[in-house]
């Protein structure tokens, strides 16, 4: 187990590594805006904003080939935009509409779209691992060298059958990278109240398999782990345990009215610890970026996100009619 | 054509005859490469095709069917076996909020075979849970509950094909049962029912196990001239109400057979199915011969009591058989 502090730059041409931040930035700014219209009531059952963990996700995804996928959590936006999926078919699905990445059928917890090998974030705590666990098995009996990252919470680290998860992608090396992003809390609950032992990686670690805490507001101590993970995976050596450090700066759900931590946290977390700020502020020192550049992506990203908002308002409603429609294969000899 | 198979053997050579077939078929679950199940269901198998495709895994039924699920999505047809169907209450989640809503919110097929030894026999209260009732009752889930050899085989085939979750059930009381079995290419479709013995006067419904009591039953009442037609489902999801309401507009007259708990099991579905589609051609209410709302217990003495018998399954079609009118309370 080591523990990620430095803050290298990132080992990759400058191009990518500006595209890292553009990919942080845009996140940011549609999770600002779906807060805001999740409030206006535009966004039926609301959503689980992920303002603050923007390199976790940036970071998982580049690390990974585009092959690759990953399957995830509730709070899950940042991690479908980071593979890929549109603001607007992830805004138009939001708001349960035709146009959306799942017609409407999935929603802010159920965004999947199996070209972008995003599959399915999910409403249900630990079940996305299962499901990356499951397809990194497929990836394992056919031969291919995909691999998957299946990535759950805190909260999802005190849920048993993860660690049934875990345990099986050890004993048959699966080409597996087992993420826990931990934002410090399961809805209103404070993780190190409710862990035994505390420390999450160390659980892990008792299943056989590479462990380790990752910096999670750090995109490029993301990156190179997830990056080394997918290279053990893709070479036989099995899965890899990563526990990304992180913080949700929104509540739980959006207009979530926060009694559990104090302000204070929040400010020392936003100031000293902002993925964006922080990864800009490297960029330009590097001379990677300048001011201009900074604020370009800025407004690029208020454009998309614009865009996007006025394709799921304007987007068409699905139609009742098919509600029932393509619910399994088998229909037997229905009575008419 | 096999003429000499039971109802576990016929499993099994469906099962290979596919794996050849096939090679993204496998099997994983407890027990299954050297033992070949609690039932033999795959013995032989684990030797003949190798652990990666014979995979004997951990107690862990939660990472058994969410191997599957994601295996099913990514190309693979997996075989989930555990071994006894209670134990699928440890992944329901997989089962019930995963599997079966995949193809609905994403549209990717889950071609994903949950098969388990099930129906009521020895073992006591958590060995005889009728779960084919809350499958049923579960959109996105296929269910099948053979009732003999050649079911059993055709049926197997017809999911290793498909492309959607099926829970397999087997009952207990029937491993051993003799019987004929098709060829590579016999295929029983998924959502099909037949007619086990052809009749004019009373229609009896029933799946699995209850089929061999409802075929003794007909065959104890025929000797005093009541000539009934057995249904065996086959399939539990979907039904086959062709087959149920084209049988009962022609007897007019119903008893489902049912080991399950009778309340909100199969008979209560089938009942309201004919009430629906065939209430007008009905001279009676439908009869129910069902399990009562108990678990099992340990004793065949009271066991014996919960459960529908040969004995009461003549009884009911004798009444329902004789009934004319209303019929009056009693």
């Amino acid at each position: 187990m080591t523990t990620s502090t430095a803050q290298p730059m990132p080992d990759v041409d400058p191009a990518a590594a500006r595209e890292w931040l553009a990919a942080m930035i845009l996140i940011r700014t549609f999770e600002e805006r779906g807060d805001e219209l999740a409030l206006r009531g535009k966004i039926p059952g609301g959503m689980h904003p992920a303002i603050g963990q923007e390199a976790a996700a940036v970071g998982i995804a580049r690390g990974l080939r585009g092959t690759d996928l990953v399957a995830g959590t509730h709070r899950a936006h940042h991690h479908a935009l980071a593979k890929g999926m549109t603001p607007s078919a992830v805004l138009a699905e939001l708001y349960g509409k035709a146009s959306g990445s799942n017609g409407g059928r999935g929603g802010s917890m159920h965004l999947a779209d199996f070209d972008l090998g995003l599959w399915g974030s999910n409403g249900v705590v630990g079940a996305g691992l299962g499901i990356a666990m499951g397809a990194a098995l497929g990836a394992k009996q056919r031969g291919t060298d995909q691999v998957a990252a299946g990535i759950f919470g805190d909260g999802g680290a005190n849920v048993g059958r993860v660690w049934e998860f875990t345990n099986l992608a050890a004993i048959w090396k699966l080409p597996l990278i087992v993420v826990c992003e931990n934002n410090l809390y399961a809805v209103e609950t404070q993780t190190s109240s409710v862990t035994g032992g505390a420390d999450i990686t160390r659980r892990a670690a008792g299943f056989g398999l590479p462990a380790f805490t990752v910096d999670g507001q750090d995109v490029v101590s993301v990156h190179q782990a997830v990056s080394e993970a997918a290279d053990r995976a893709r070479t036989g050596s099995g899965p890899t345990f990563l526990e990304i450090l992180t913080y949700r700066y929104k509540g739980h759900d959006s207009g979530q009215v926060i009694r559990y931590r104090t302000d204070d946290e929040v400010q020392r977390w936003r100031s000293s610890k902002d993925p964006i700020e922080n990864y800009a502020a490297r960029l330009i020192t590097a001379g990677l970026l300048d001011e201009a550049g900074l604020a370009a992506l800025t407004d690029t990203a208020r454009t998309t996100v614009d865009e996007a908002v006025t394709f799921a308002e304007e987007a068409p409603w699905p139609d009742p009619c098919t509600a029932a429609e393509n619910v399994s294969a088998y229909t037997g000899n229905e009575q008419r | 054509m096999s003429n000499d198979e039971t109802y576990s053997t016929a499993y099994r050579s469906g099962m290979r005859e596919e794996m050849e077939r096939d090679g993204t078929i496998f099997v994983l679950g407890t027990d299954l490469f050297d033992r070949g199940g609690h039932f033999s269901q795959v013995k032989g198998l684990g030797p003949e095709f190798g652990a990666d495709r014979i995979r004997d895994t951990p107690i862990s039924e939660a990472a058994m069917v969410a191997a599957g699920v994601g295996a099913a999505m990514n190309g693979t047809r997996p075989v989930v076996d555990l071994n006894f169907m209670d134990f699928a209450y440890g992944a329901m989640d997989e089962l019930i909020n995963q599997a079966a809503k995949i193809r609905y919110m994403w549209g990717r097929p889950v071609p994903l075979v949950v098969r388990a030894t099930a129906g009521v026999a020895q073992g006591g209260a958590q060995h005889n849970n009728s779960l084919q009732s809350t499958f049923m009752s579960t959109p996105g889930l296929s269910v099948v509950f053979p009732s003999r050899p050649w079911d059993v085989k055709g049926l197997l085939k017809s999911a290793l094909r498909g492309e959607d979750p099926v829970v397999f059930m087997m009952h207990k009381m029937l491993t051993g049962a003799r019987g004929p079995a098709g060829g590579p290419d016999e295929l029983v479709p998924i959502g099909s029912a037949r007619i086990a013995r052809p009749g004019r006067d009373v229609t009896l419904i029933s799946y699995g196990y209850g089929v061999t009591i409802a075929e003794k039953a007909a065959q104890s009442v025929a000797a005093q001239g009541i000539d009934t037609e057995v249904i065996d489902l086959r399939s539990l999801s979907p039904l086959d109400l062709n087959t149920i309401v084209t049988s009962v507009r022609k007897t007019g007259k119903v008893i489902v057979l049912d080991e399950a708990p009778i309340s909100a099991g199969p008979a209560a579905e089938i009942t309201a199915q004919i009430n629906d589609h065939a209430f007008w051609y009905l001279d009676q209410p439908v009869g129910r011969v069902c399990g009562a709302d108990s678990p099992i217990p340990h004793s065949p003495a009271l066991v014996d009591a919960l459960l529908p018998s040969e004995a009461g399954v003549v009884a009911a079609l004798q009444q329902i058989a004789a009934a004319t009118g209303p019929a009056l309370a009693s």
